[in-house]
């Protein structure tokens, strides 16, 4: 069964080289990629060619080598500005990955502009990478987190929010799309809102760089946040989107090479936008290959995997409704490709278990959002999340997995 | 309830009984089975103080010394987990706690269940183990300094 008539699922896989093994004697059904997605060979082809053919050190060797992985190293960043709409490449910084992008600004940001009392907003639905780094700045600084409740369903509630923002508000800093329920925020009205009380926004794109279409000039938002891996690229590399306003009112956040203009014992004078924050060398290959997985996405239209992601969403969540005692957590209208569940009296860790011996890979646990867990009275879900690449086959494998694995346990 | 077969005997056994199962499907029936039956712990152990922290589920175990030989008593709230619990007890229970710190254990491997050694299963076998040594080793110092006195 195909699930677009032009979607050509087959020709997408035969891209992923990782597909085509096997775990533990059966084809693997990869749906963890909300962790981190597969990549495709174009990405893996360009770190060899990198190492292979042009490894050098950029930005300050005069030679060809340099030249190359200059250039190549900067097409990244432009791939990467077109990717989210900033309209400058001085806007992108490359970082290790979201989770690096958000400290900086906490630290570079935070610790300028924060002052006693003053009040940063978060949401219930955080990762602990949007969580932790305020936590650690608001003690320093003796700043107050607040945080927007949810309900039941994972839905936030904007009155609240509205309640919360004040004179004191100086940022919020919300997660797009939930990578525990795949639940998007309404992060268009948080900003308009947030920006009447001239509070700087910070949206973590982890989860919604791959699945919707970004404009960061459109959003308005401050600061963007997204990591490498989970768009197709290699591990070890993040970006960082800062207006540049902001940005270059920032004081770097490590020192080091690069970021340097002129270094003195007395007196150092810092480097230009974007290298001002990107001090020694960087992860070069890495973001080298991320432009590769960009152009993947670029290539078959973010327009047309989220189409065939919302078939395969749409597909599980029916199949999924019918095992008993399961239940979708964040079953809402508004998500991306992520299916959370609990199931009555099965804990996820067993459910994982008996997946992985049928070669299927799923996430459990509490997905780095233990208040989150916390706040819905579950000690962690089973999460089921799509790429390019699943297909409505693969579905079925999970669902006759899990009522196996359900004989089994109950 | 006094233990004469070693920590090696019991292994043997387990190796035994695990080369019976011919597909994973039974292997991990035997270890829900055995999760099911391990006798539950008493309340008053299930704390913060027993339990082993980690990123999936809970584990809880419990030790006390009777006549030189370290008793066990555990559980999860994962049924497999459980049956990991349950399999330990069996393996290392009423045992003298030098055994127990020296044990090698390595029927777990030839069992089939070294994946569970994994680093990413932080709350599996190796937490569990470890806390179990661990446990051994205090039983082993306490009664050498009673010697000493």
């Amino acid at each position: 069964m195909e699930t677009e008539g032009t979607y050509d699922v087959q020709a997408i896989r035969a891209q992923f080289p990782i597909l085509s093994r096997k775990v533990k004697g059966k084809d693997l059904v990869y749906l963890d990629n909300a962790a981190t997605a597969q990549k495709p060979v174009a990405v893996i082809d360009a770190l060899v060619h990198y190492y292979s053919h042009y490894n050098a050190n950029i930005h300050r060797g005069l030679h060809t080598l340099a030249d190359e992985a200059t250039a190549a190293y900067e097409a990244s960043r432009v791939a990467v500005m077109h990717f989210v709409g900033a309209s400058s490449p001085d806007e992108i910084i490359f970082t290790k990955g979201t989770t690096e992008s958000i400290n900086l600004v906490a630290n570079a940001w935070g610790k300028s502009f924060l002052q006693e009392g003053d009040e940063i907003i978060i949401t219930s639905l955080e990762h602990h990478a949007n969580i932790v780094p305020w936590q650690m700045v608001a003690a320093e600084k003796k700043a107050i987190l607040r945080v927007i409740p949810i309900d039941d369903n994972g839905i936030l509630d904007m009155e609240a929010f509205k309640s919360m923002l004040g004179p004191k508000t100086k940022l919020v800093s919300v997660v797009h799309v939930s990578n525990a329920l795949g639940i998007i925020n309404p992060v268009e009205e948080i900003i308009r809102l947030a920006h009447e009380y001239n509070a700087v926004v910070l949206v973590d794109g982890a989860q919604s760089s791959v699945h919707l279409d970004i404009d960061v000039q459109t959003l308005g938002c401050d600061f963007y946040t997204f990591s490498g891996h989970k768009i197709y690229g290699p591990t070890g590399v993040g970006v960082l989107y800062g207006k540049r306003d902001l940005l270059e009112s920032m004081p770097p956040y490590q020192g080091g090479g690069e970021m340097i203009k002129e270094v003195r014992f007395e007196h150092t004078t810092y480097n230009e936008l974007p290298f001002k924050f990107e001090a020694g060398t960087p992860n070069i290959a890495d973001v080298i290959a991320l432009k590769a997985g960009i152009d993947f996405i670029n290539t078959i239209g973010k327009a047309v995997i989220r189409k065939h992601e919302e078939t395969l969403l749409k597909y599980a969540t029916a199949k999924l409704k019918y095992i008993k005692g399961l239940r979708i957590i964040g079953d809402v209208k508004n998500k991306v490709s992520v299916i959370s569940f609990v199931i009555d009296g099965v804990h996820p860790q067993d459910l994982a278990i008996l997946l992985d011996n049928q070669g299927i890979a799923v996430r459990t646990g509490h997905h780095c959002t233990q208040p989150l867990m916390h706040r819905l009275g579950i000690v962690g879900t089973t999460r089921a999340s799509f790429a390019a690449y699943n297909t409505i086959e693969e579905i079925d494998v999970l669902v006759e997995a899990l009522n196996k694995s359900l004989k089994m346990l109950l | 309830m006094t233990n004469h077969k070693t920590i090696k005997n019991i292994e043997q056994e387990l190796i035994d009984d695990f080369s019976l199962f011919e597909t994973w499907e039974e292997k991990y029936e035997y270890l829900i089975d055995l999760g099911k039956k391990l006798a539950p712990l008493d309340p008053a152990f299930k704390t913060e103080d027993y339990k082993i922290k980690g990123c999936q589920s809970s584990v809880w175990i419990h030790s006390h010394e009777k006549d030189g030989l370290v008793h066990f008593a555990g559980d999860s709230d994962a049924i497999i987990v459980r049956g990991l619990v349950g399999l330990m007890i069996t393996v290392l229970n009423a045992q003298p706690a030098k055994e127990i710190v020296n044990a090698p254990l390595d029927f777990i491997d030839t069992i089939g269940l070294s994946s569970h050694l994994a680093q990413t299963r932080s709350n599996g076998l190796r937490a569990m183990i470890k806390q179990m040594k661990l446990d051994a080793g205090a039983w082993q110092v306490n009664a050498e300094n009673k010697t000493v006195e």
